[in-house]
């Protein structure tokens, strides 16, 4: 089965915060600025939309969504 | 017959109008138009990380990637648009259309009276920021005029590397077009408490060029020397193109007037990114945008829209930009006119407030520094036209209450 995975690239993340407008049960800001990534790597199909929007909303690039099988 | 999109513009409004018409289906030719020599590069940095540094531009794709999708003409500049021919005009000759997108972004404006030379730069470009780089060293004086987020970006990463910046603003407070006077106000002072000189009520009067030093000499009689002065002044959007062509332009700035769609005032011609006027719904008002986040969501609405016409969607947004001085977030999403402004957490002088703008029961905006927990739910709370109470829950814990979201 082809599944999707969700990557954070820490190093280029800086905590500007677009994800998490998308996508705010997946995604937060923390106070410091760190993000806080929620319910795993695994994206399911009904919340493939927003997770696309918020991989390609980052303005620092430093998210993707790859596809793997399982 | 293949359908050809053309697309005017090749910085991130250009590109993803083009990753946009693609994800609605559309299969037939895009043509890339940039006028710079440069494959497609990220904006923000070249006023922050790229002045500091000395790494390499950050440049969206790889060139073989990039072609392998589209028909990219770098180095070419639109010289004029013919609607009723589908026709646009470059320096390299006529490109035909079966639909368009104009993406020419903005340019930076010059200051009357001051001529551009090798010590009195714009930043807009890359090869812009390459020239100032050059410029910016450990013990120069900097002259920033103009008290915008580029001209504050330019002076905190001027001092972060060691040299000696000042802010020359006409205005009484900087940035109340784009924050309102009270967070402009507070906000302008993050440059005192860290080391750079703002002045205020204060306009250049001439620029004069010197074996050694530019003198610029001021309206307060004060003579300031510079190893390089910046011109901040804003930018002015880029339709010197279109003029004649019968697209609308505003009369005031020039930009290009849009629909609710995106479409301008010529068929099968759409706009986006810091050129485009448009009615957003969200806010019940008219604006243009020069910023990362509305060119990137735009644009790739507009592509969208152009590739398909019969099922085009209405762009709304709630607007959000960020900007960065001496190491510390400024963050702001909505619109800054609003019938009130206030602080609802943290003194004005401390580094650290969020400030509400609302207008009647409904929050229209929200400013913070360093607060980057609360901005984002207060810009979905905005979209999902939520009040005061709402807001303040979100500012007291943190919390949204809009989505129910847990830590």
């Amino acid at each position: 089965m082809v599944t999707l995975k969700l990557e954070v690239d820490r190093g280029r993340c800086t905590g500007i915060g677009i994800c998490e407008s998308f996508a705010p049960d997946r995604f937060e800001v923390d106070d410091d600025g760190t993000l806080l990534v929620r319910g795993g790597e695994l994206v399911g199909d009904a919340e493939r939309e927003e997770i696309e929007r918020a991989v390609d909303g980052c303005p620092a690039a430093a998210l993707r969504l790859v596809e793997g099988v399982s | 017959m293949s359908r050809r999109l053309v697309i005017v513009g090749a910085s991130l409004a250009g590109l993803r109008a083009a990753e946009g018409a693609r994800k609605a289906g559309f299969d037939g030719e895009v043509t890339l138009i940039g006028a710079e020599q440069h494959l497609p590069y990220d904006r923000p940095p070249l006023s922050k990380k790229y002045l500091t540094g000395d790494g390499a531009a950050d440049f969206y794709r790889a060139e073989a990637d990039l072609r392998a999708e589209l028909d990219l003409r770098l180095s070419t500049t639109a010289t004029s648009l013919h609607p009723d021919e589908h026709v646009v005009t470059t320096s390299e000759g006529n490109i035909s259309y079966d639909a368009l997108v104009i993406a020419t972004g903005a340019a930076a404006r010059s200051l009357p009276g001051v001529a551009d030379s090798s010590r009195v730069l714009t930043l807009r470009t890359l090869d812009d920021a390459d020239r100032l780089r050059a410029h910016i060293r450990p013990g120069a004086r900097v002259v920033v005029v103009g008290g915008g987020f580029i001209g504050a970006e330019i002076a905190s990463s001027a001092q972060q590397i060691g040299a000696q910046a000042t802010i020359v603003e006409a205005a009484r407070v900087p940035l109340v077009r784009a924050v309102g006077e009270m967070v402009g106000e507070t906000l302008s002072q993050l440059h005192a408490r860290n080391g750079v000189r703002l002045l205020t009520e204060t306009s250049v009067l001439d620029c004069i060029e010197t074996a050694f030093v530019q003198e610029i000499h001021l309206s307060s009689g004060e003579v300031l020397p510079a190893d390089v002065v910046v011109i901040g002044v804003g930018a002015a959007p880029a339709t010197e193109w279109l003029r004649g062509s019968g697209v609308e332009l505003d009369p005031i700035d020039g930009g290009v007037v849009c629909d609710a769609f995106l479409r301008t005032s010529v068929p099968d011609v759409y706009a986006a990114g810091d050129v485009a006027h448009w009615p957003n719904g969200l806010l019940d008002v008219t604006m243009r945008l020069e910023n990362w986040t509305n060119a990137a969501e735009q644009a790739g609405r507009a592509g969208a829209n152009a590739a398909d016409p019969e099922n085009a969607v209405a762009y709304e947004t709630v607007p959000y930009f960020w900007s960065e001085w001496y190491g510390q977030r400024i963050q702001f999403v909505g619109t800054p006119m609003a019938d009130r402004v206030e602080f609802l957490e943290g003194e004005r002088e401390e580094d650290r407030f969020v400030a509400l703008y609302t207008t009647g029961d409904r929050v229209v905006g929200a400013a913070t520094l360093n607060q980057p927990r609360k901005i984002m739910k207060l810009r979905r709370l905005i979209s999902e036209r939520g009040g005061p109470a709402a807001a303040q829950t979100i500012i007291d814990d943190g919390q949204s209450a809009a989505t129910g979201a847990t830590p």
